[in-house]
């Protein structure tokens, strides 16, 4: 692969896994906006193990998951008495205090950030966001999947059938914010730098947009919200000008067309957003698109009883 | 295989929604327990299921004392509840539900119980793998039931099971309570619809400012003139409603 593919596929896989840690908040009805924050986390842990005692990639990644983990259980546990759009605000301002201090520590390089000694390559990420999405299909599977659901939908019915919905929203934010940690560490030896300034808060959007347009309610709509949103604005880069170019000459300009600026990628990708917003709310994949097909036999049995 | 609720206080702030309340479910009773809006029946229930914390009195189900529990503490001691206006999983499937209904239960009977509610509802069992939001609301309340029923319960509380229901789906309900009282469930009844509500119970509590002003046998309480005038609509017309 060329080093522009390695780069995307990289940044792919990370956004992936980072996408994964929001979703599995946003599963059990949380809005997580301080996704920037348990990155930063998750890098700087690594970067900072890598660069002053030597660790190896593999033990800085998972300090760094680990770390993220931790101290997002320790968020969670104050933080999800908050409801709505204040508990919003609320992640949204732990990001904010992450940023905070990491930029005035000097043991962090403050503003001048952290060079990561240690290298990792494409295959890496790409294998963690595997492993990843495994782990989320999973886990959605499985009694606790069921409970995150229902939780997800109303936490008061949740409650009377014996769900445990705080310890079910405080587990969900930790391992999603362990997640959001492993990509940060990802990020950190894939790029071989973190700097602070990175790490903010329209890095918390994007991520929560590629959950909730990739659509909330299954597991493959952090996959697809993150691939689409990656790879849109790269598509992009060779999609652009050849549109400029074809509109241009059929209005009969001739000769050296200038590509167009740059920036109307993400008038694209703001466009993309906004028209997803008023088409498909519910995200790009939802529960019905699976169900489609199994709504069928059900209705269809009869129907064949009733032939033969 | 007794409920026992003795002096039961729930208050909101300085609002007491329950006043001392006492009350019985003995095994196999259809028990209900009327009153107008803002009677403390909701209130009553909530902390029944363990949503609200009393501020005083005792809550024994079966010699376990559940006052100040959770509501998991009371699924475990066979409590199931039909919560209020159905209050299903719109979400989820048909099934997923029905699973929920079962969320503590460990052992391996579960599936067997959940296929029996389908043989029970073979509506919900053509609809197993649609989401809830699909169905009609009568089916909904019999899934809502059905859930109540795959916690094997010996004790199903319905919180107002027929409001907005058509009035053959409310003959169909109040059929289902009869039915499941007769295979050794208890049920606790809260209801606006006196006049079925007291044809389905053996016994009932008339709530009135958070106090029982009545108890007895439900023929007697259907009987009771001041009753039917206060509940049933037997005597001058409510007041009409402001245009």
């Amino acid at each position: 692969m060329s080093g522009y593919w390695t780069g995307i596929v990289t940044i792919l896989a990370i956004n992936v896994v980072f996408a994964y840690g929001i979703y599995l908040a946003v599963a059990t009805g949380q809005l997580n906006l301080g996704g920037a924050g348990f990155q930063a986390l998750g890098a700087y842990a690594a970067a900072w193990l890598c660069f002053e005692l030597d660790w190896s990639p593999a033990w800085t990644i998972a300090a760094g998951t680990v770390v993220a983990g931790v101290i997002g259980m320790g968020i969670a546990i104050p933080i999800l008495r908050l409801k709505g759009v204040y508990l919003v605000l609320g992640t949204f301002a732990f990001a904010e205090v992450v940023a905070g201090l990491i930029l005035n520590s000097e043991t962090l390089g403050g503003a001048m950030g952290l060079p990561v000694p240690a290298y990792i390559e494409w295959q890496v990420p790409v294998a963690a966001a595997v492993a990843c999405a495994l782990l989320v299909f999973y886990l959605m599977a499985t009694r606790f999947g069921l409970a995150v659901r229902s939780v997800h939908d109303d936490d008061v019915v949740a409650d009377l059938m014996g769900v445990n919905v705080r310890g079910v929203r405080v587990a969900a934010f930790a391992l999603g914010a362990a997640l959001a940690g492993l990509s940060g560490g990802l990020y950190a030896h894939a790029f071989s730098y973190v700097e602070i300034q990175g790490f903010n808060a329209s890095l918390s959007i994007y991520v929560l947009l590629y959950v909730l347009l990739g659509g909330a309610q299954t597991a493959w709509g952090p996959l697809v919200g993150a691939a689409f949103f990656t790879l849109l604005p790269e598509a992009m880069r060779s999609f652009l000008p050849a549109a400029k170019e074809a509109i241009w000459t059929a209005f009969g300009v001739t000769g050296d067309i200038s590509p167009p600026d740059e920036s109307w990628r993400f008038v694209v990708l703001g466009a993309a957003v906004i028209a997803m917003m008023v088409f498909r709310p519910e995200g790009l994949v939802t529960r019905d698109t699976f169900a489609f097909p199994r709504r069928r036999s059900p209705a269809a049995a009869p129907t064949r009883e009733a032939a033969e | 295989m007794s409920l026992e609720v003795t002096g039961l206080e729930v208050a909101y702030g300085r609002t007491r929604a329950v006043r001392g309340l006492t009350l019985r479910v003995e095994p196999g009773e259809i028990v209900t327990v009327l009153g107008a809006n803002g009677a403390g029946k909701t209130s009553l229930l909530r902390a029944l299921q363990g949503a609200v914390k009393p501020a005083g009195g005792q809550i024994v189900y079966n010699g376990h004392d559940l006052t100040g529990q959770g509501a998991a503490a009371r699924v475990r001691a066979g409590i199931a509840l039909v919560p209020e206006g159905r209050q299903i999983f719109v979400s989820m499937t048909v099934h997923e539900n029905l699973l929920m209904g079962g969320y503590l239960r460990g052992d391996d009977k579960l599936n067997r119980d959940v296929e029996a509610i389908y043989d029970r509802f073979p509506n919900l069992a053509s609809r197993r793998d649609m989401r809830a939001s699909v169905l009609s609301g009568g089916e909904q309340q019999m899934l809502a039931v059905g859930r109540a029923l795959v916690a094997r319960p010996s004790l199903v509380m319905l919180d107002e099971p027929s409001l907005g229901l058509s009035p053959l789906f409310v003959e169909r309900l109040f059929g289902l309570i009869r039915e499941i009282n007769a295979e050794g469930l208890s049920i606790l009844l809260v209801e606006q619809n006196t006049h079925m509500a007291l044809e389905t119970a053996t016994r009932g509590y008339v709530l009135e400012l958070g106090q029982v002003t009545r108890e007895g046998p439900a023929e007697r309480l259907a009987a009771d003139a001041s009753m039917a005038e206060a509940y049933l609509g037997g005597g001058a017309d409510p007041a009409p409603a402001p245009a």
